[in-house]
């Protein structure tokens, strides 16, 4: 391949964001400890947020860090100090015969194919989106105002649908994680 | 000149790859979830490669919609692993066998 000069910042924080995510991703699934999980979790977010800057996608790098390091991995703690599970998994044993080789040549399998697709098509067809209104992507401020309007208008009955999503999934979570209170003798006749 | 989407793509890969990996081998109910974030994030970060290559906001507008769903699903999922671990006093996948035919 001939010696192409992309621009030095953008290969620096390509290469950080790279070493983020995947010394995170390493670490959730080589730690042992689910504390120490989570927080690995945490770097390979941060990575994905810092990509997501790098790729013009400023407020949902800013929902990135909010949403997914800040709610998220906050609940998993929560839930890992409550059930206090923070000892170790017991990896010695194999249930499934070969399960680790078949799931690793699958995996590689999986990762080859899609490397081969994404490296190697032509994606870029010139041709402008209707979400834009033919418009370039926008970027810095205007990237909030432009996601905006694009979910406030085309996207709107996803939107709205994701509003019962939320309410169905707090109901199950409150209905999930309630004790049994019928055999309190009080409230049976309430 | 910028870097190449394909860079980004190649790297999305690589992220799904662990996380599926991970999902494949791993015993704790816990664990398993991060996995799927991490799995949830290189469809993200291929969502955001893509709206930047073909100049669309609608793919960042999908990855929006998919952080909700990931929202809804940890909070579901994790109420399911409180709830089991009250019956069972463990998170392990592998002891939930009942339904074995």
């Amino acid at each position: 391949m001939a010696a192409v000069a992309y621009a030095v910042p953008s290969v620096l924080v390509f290469v950080t964001a790279a070493l983020l995510i995947l010394v995170g991703a390493l670490g959730v699934i080589t730690v042992k400890n689910p504390v120490h999980a989570a927080l690995s979790l945490i770097m390979t977010l941060f990575g994905v947020a810092v990509a997501f800057v790098a790729q013009s996608a400023d407020f949902l790098a800013a929902v990135q860090i909010i949403v997914y390091a800040g709610a998220i991995v906050v609940l998993f703690l929560f839930v890992i100090m409550f059930l206090g599970v923070d000892r170790r998994d017991s990896v010695s044993v194999d249930p499934l015969v070969g399960q680790r080789a078949f799931a690793g040549v699958g995996v590689a399998i999986t990762v080859a194919g899609l490397i081969t697709l994404m490296a190697r098509s032509h994606w870029v067809t010139g041709a402008l989106s209707v979400s834009t209104k033919g418009h370039a992507l926008a970027t810095g401020s205007q990237n909030v105002k432009q996601l905006g309007t694009a979910i406030f208008t085309t996207y709107l009955f996803a939107f709205e649908a994701t509003a019962a999503l939320l309410v169905i999934a707090v109901v199950g979570a409150v209905l999930l994680a309630r004790r049994d209170r019928v055999a309190d003798p009080e409230e049976v006749d309430v | 000149m910028n870097v190449p989407a394909a860079w980004y793509l190649v790297l999305a890969a690589l992220l799904f790859g662990v996380g599926a990996y991970g999902l494949l081998t791993k015993r704790s109910a816990l664990i398993i979830f991060m996995c799927v974030e991490l799995m949830l994030n290189a469809a993200n970060l291929t969502f955001v490669t893509f709206a930047r290559t073909l100049s669309d906001v609608g793919g960042q507008a999908t990855v929006f919609f998919v952080m909700v769903v990931a929202a809804a699903e940890v909070t579901v999922g994790l109420g399911i692993v409180v709830a089991v671990f009250r019956r069972r006093s463990s998170t392990s996948v592998d002891e939930l066998s009942e339904m074995k035919g």
